[in-house]
Formats: C-alpha cells, structure tokens, sequence
C-alpha cells in the first residue's frame, strides 16, 4: 500500500492515539514536575487592651488568586518524587541510620505508602499469575475431556467471572464474604469467633484480593488454552501412548510443548493486567489494609480539597516505569525477531 | 481430544466430573446468589443474625408480605436514577463501539496490507499503548480536560473511551484482516479502484465476522470501565459502574446497599445475555492473538 494512501487511512485512528494516549503521559510527566501551591499565610496583629498578640492566618482570597494564575502549581523539578509519599529518600536514610537490626528497617520502609502500595501490588502479581496459568490450564484440560455436547454452556459459565468488570464481580463476592454473608457467617459459626471478619485482619483482606484475582482471570487463561489445546496434533500422542506413556507424561512433554508460546502470551497478557490492581481494592473496602500505586493514584485524584495532580502524576510516572520493565524482555524478543526476519 | 487409544480410567472421570461441577459452583454461584438476594429486604441479604433468613426470607415476609419483593429494584431505578445511569451507558456504548469500528477497521486494514517497516512500530506501540494502566492516562487528562473546561461531560469520555479501546481493537482487527487473502482486493486495484473503493466494496461485505468480534470487545470496555467513567464524568452523567460505587459510598441510609445489589443485577443481566449469544465471537477475539501467533 503506498505511505499515502496509508496516511489517510490509518490517520483517524492514529490521531485519536495520540491526543488520547501518547500526549497523556506527555501531560502525566510534566504535571509530575510540578506541586499544588501552598496555602498564602498572612500575619494578622490583633490588638487589644492587654497587648498585640500576631497570628499567622490562611489568606483564602490570595490562595485563590495565586491557584488561578498559575494552575499546574508551582514547579518542584523531582521534588515530588522524592518525597514521603513517593522514593522518600530523607526518611529511607533516617531510617537507615536510626534503626537497629534489618528487620526493623525493612518494617519501617514498608510502611511508607509507596512502599506498601508496591509490595501489595507485586505480591498480587506475583501469587495471581501463577494460580492463573495453573488453574486456566486445568480447567482447559478438564473440560476438555467432556463431551463435546455439553461443552457450550459449559464454557460460558466458565467464562462469567471474566466478562463482568472487576468492581461488580469483587462486589459480588464481598456481599457473600462479608461478615453478614452467606460464607463470612458460616465461617464464623464454624471457628465460633463472632468476630472474625474480613476487615480484621490485613492477611485475610490480601488472601481474598488474591483468590479473587485468581477467579476473576483464570477464565482468560482458560479460553486461551483451551483454544490452544484444539491444535495440538494427535499422531505424537498415540505415539506416546503406544509407547506406554503416562497421562502426566504426555502432558509434559507434547502438550506443553506445543502451547508453550501461548502460556507466555497469557503470562504476559495476566501480569500487566494484574500490576494495574484497582477496582477490587473499592469493590472489598479494603482501603485500610491494601493499597495497589493504580489505588494510589485514584487516591489522589478524588481527593476533597485540593486534587493532587503532581502526586498522582508522579506515581503515575513510576507505575508506567514498572510496566515498561516487565514488558521490556518482550520488546527486545520481538525486536530481535524483527531484526533476524530482515 | 477424543483419542481412540487413551481410555480415560473411571476414577479419572469422576474426578474430573467432580473438579468441573466444582469449579463451575465456584464461578457462577456467587451471581446466581447475589440474583436470588436482589429480591430481599436488606435484614435478609445481610442478616445479623442468622444467613439461613436469606433463604427463608423471614424479614422479607414480615416487611413486604411477599417471599420476593422488587422494592430494591423500583427504589435504585428510580429514586437511586439508576434509569438516568443506564441511559448514560447506553449512549457511551453505542457511540463508543461505532466510532472505534470505523477508526479500528480502516487503522487495521491499512496495518495489514502494508509491507512497510513502520507498520510493525505502530503494532509494537499500539502493544505498548494497551499496556498502560488506565488510571495513569486519567491523570493525565485530568487538568488539561479541566482547563479546557470539558470535564464531566459524555462526548469527552466517549473520545477517551474511544481512544484507549484503539490498541485492542487494531491488534484484532489486523490479524483478522490478514486472514482475508491479500489477491482478493489487488485483484480489484487491477481492475482500477482505488484502495478506498477497494476497501468499500470487496473488503466490507467479507469483513462482519471481524468486526463483531471486535464491536462485542469494544462494548464490554465502554460498558464495563469504571476508571475513565468515575473520574471524567460529574455525578449527573455518572454511568452505570461509577453509580453502584456511589450508592456504596451511602451506608448509612438503610435501602441503600440494597440499591447497589440490584444495580449489579440490572448491570450484569444485559452483559451475560449478550455473552450468551455472542459465545463463541468472545472465545475467538481473546485466542486471535494468542494462538496465531
């Protein structure tokens, strides 16, 4: 296709991408560099009969004039990024220097809200994924093994989880988990402790998150396998089972061979799904013991007083960094390609 | 795979029954629950006292006279203007699925017939695109929308739904269109169309499979997000996702949480119909990618 004509038709398109994606993160970098303006304080001397005493007031009016005049707020270069509610390098070296043993460093820094909010997010990563290679996989074999006629409905109830948005199906398992739900009374009447709830514990709130997580992407995994597992060629299996070869062996060594480009595909796909963890932090009100850097951000964005766009943006930056180094081996993999098919 | 040879022993089919009906308790129950709840009072969907009430619905009879009652659902549609949210999502939806097919199929067409280099920079960066959170575009968009004073309104986040939905749909689209064999439109440029025309009248009536494939995943987006919809949209345009959070947020009126239960009904009712008709559309959209390579 000539470059012309291929302007024209790829223009609508590539012009909405641009505007809506590509200058975005342009507009997220520059408003990282920036902080809202503090409040203007004025001294006011206030006389009376037994003294001046002089009070330190907040001046609304020039507030107000100076967050009109220059809305993006006042320019603060990496300030943001560095402070407590991001890197915050001054108090990782005060802790550094003031803390005893390792352990208690480490307690400190976790504690920190970037910190915690990253450790939470990588761990929903790092214990989802997995279960939902694992799961979506025996699923697809399972139900592969059963009649063709009932399959249909079969897969479609698989696939419900998925084809809800993760606040609703969260939602949904939350009402049933809840202390006044179906399974939480249950549990409760079965360790007979009227006070075990979700909320209680901050490991039973990230043990949830997870099996959620789990539930609601293990049916991606699952189409795609199962769509994987319909190419698998027949003749090298009865080879393998004439040969006397278990059902575990032929698994390991024809099946998974064979879709293993689609294990990392699905790999890839649930990770960078899994490292922008929201909705099911609002979903579980697990506000208080789980927050995910996608949570942080919102956090900052539907603030009361004041939106805090240079935060949000600066966590926004450093989430955007943590995608491109998990979607890094692939680029180069596909680069590499590229260059060999040339 | 129904092999000749492999006899499957009894024990591991019964096993495998087993692990299936389980799973499938695990998947669907807790909607078929939350949809039998919706038709009871709030004591009984969330007792304090005993879950069994859920069932027997002991407060439902003593409040409404009835076993099931749809108080839920006439207080959320029209007291909680849930009626107002759908009609939100309904207008997004549609606008959103027929702006990002136009773009997406004549973007992809042109992706998949051009043998230049750049084609492929533009797969790797609409990749790259798809990658990104959804929430760190918003805080991009925010002040400028602000500044420009679009903020809240349907069209700017019909445009931001339609941008972001791009990616996907283009990835879709151009492995679809390569399956279309390239010798059916060159034959027509011989003849003297242009690609346009070509396009039009050769690619267009061959292309409907694709493109509901695609139509179907670019209305779960609008219909399903919750990020661009809450932050970008005031209270007033809310659709329906923003508005269950927000009747979430209202736990001291009693009915409320209620409101909210049956919202989730109404939301996921429409959704898994479409699902159910659409079925195996859904299941080859998500495997295009993955298994063609």
């Amino acid at each position: 296709m000539p470059n012309k004509t291929f302007f024209w038709f790829f223009l609508p398109t590539g012009l909405a991408m641009i505007l809506f994606i590509g200058l975005p993160i342009i507009s997220t970098g520059i408003q990282s560099f920036y902080a809202q303006h503090d409040q203007v304080v004025k001294e006011v001397k206030k006389c009376d009969p037994f003294g001046c005493t002089v009070s330190i007031v907040v001046d609304n009016e020039a507030t107000t004039k100076i967050r009109e005049a220059k809305p993006l707020g006042k320019f603060n270069g990496f300030g943001t990024y560095i402070d407590r509610n991001h890197l915050a390098t001054e108090e990782i070296k005060k802790f550094w220097n003031e803390t005893e043993t390792f352990g208690e460093f480490v307690d400190q820094v976790t504690n920190l809200p970037f910190y915690k909010a990253l450790i939470f997010t990588l761990t929903y990563c790092i214990f989802v994924t997995p279960n939902v290679l694992l799961l979506g996989f025996i699923i697809a074999l399972s139900l592969n093994a059963i009649s063709r006629k009932i399959r249909g409905p079969l897969i479609f109830g698989t696939i419900l989880p998925m084809i809800v948005t993760p606040l609703v199906g969260s939602l949904v398992l939350f009402w049933m988990i809840d202390s006044q739900g179906i399974i939480g009374a249950n549990i409760q009447n079965l360790m007979d402790d009227p006070y075990l709830s979700l909320k209680s514990s901050k490991t039973l709130t990230w043990i949830t998150i997870i099996i959620y997580g789990i539930w609601h992407h293990s049916p991606f995994a699952f189409v795609v396998f199962y769509a994987a597992l319909q190419t698998v060629p027949q003749e090298p299996i009865e080879a393998a089972i004439i040969d006397g070869a278990s059902r575990f062996q032929r698994i390991k060594h024809i099946v998974l061979p064979h879709i293993y480009p689609v294990v990392t595909f699905v790999a890839l796909i649930s990770l960078m799904d899994n490292f922008r963890v929201f909705e099911p932090i609002i979903g579980f009100s697990a506000e208080g013991s789980a927050q995910s850097l996608s949570w942080l951000i919102y956090d900052n964005l539907v603030n009361e007083e004041v939106i805090l766009f240079g935060s949000a943006a600066a966590t926004s930056m450093m989430t955007i960094i943590g995608i491109a180094i998990l979607l890094a081996p692939v680029l180069v993999r596909t680069w590499k390609e590229f260059k060999t098919a040339r | 795979m129904d092999y000749g040879l492999d006899k499957k022993s009894n024990t591991l089919k019964t096993f495998n029954t087993i692990f299936i009906i389980s799973w499938l308790l695990v998947a669907c129950f807790p909607f078929i629950w939350t949809f039998w709840g919706s038709f009871k009072v709030r004591a009984d969907f969330f007792s304090r006292s005993d879950w069994w009430y859920a069932i027997s619905a002991f407060n439902t009879l003593i409040e409404t006279g009835e076993k099931f009652t749809t108080n839920a659902y006439n207080e959320a549609w029209f007291e909680g203007e849930f009626w107002k949210a759908s009609k939100n999502t309904i207008i997004v939806t549609v606008f959103v699925v027929s702006i990002s097919l136009f773009l997406g199929t004549l973007g992809a067409y042109a992706l998949s017939r051009s043998t230049e280099k750049y084609a492929f920079w533009i797969l790797m960066a609409a990749l790259i695109f798809r990658a990104m959170p959804h929430i760190t575009l918003v805080s991009g968009y925010l002040f400028p929308f602000f500044e420009l004073q679009i903020w809240g309104i349907l069209p700017t986040t019909i445009v931001v739904l339609v941008a972001i939905n791009q990616p996907f749909t283009l990835w879709l689209l151009y492995s679809f269109f390569k399956t279309i064999p390239k010798e059916l439109d060159e034959s027509a440029l011989i003849d003297g169309c242009s690609y346009f025309q070509a396009f039009r009248h050769i690619i267009m009536p061959v292309m409907w499979p694709g493109v509901i494939t695609a139509g179907l995943f670019s209305l779960m987006l609008a219909y399903n997000d919750f990020t661009v919809t809450a932050l970008l949209l005031n209270q007033e345009n809310h659709t329906m996702v923003p508005k269950i959070q927000s009747y979430l947020g209202t736990n001291q009126h009693e009915g409320n949480l209620m409101w909210a239960v049956s919202a989730v009904v109404s939301a996921t009712a429409p959704l898994f119909m479409l699902v159910m008709f659409f079925q195996r559309q859904v299941i080859s959209g998500l495997t295009t990618g993955a298994v063609k390579g």
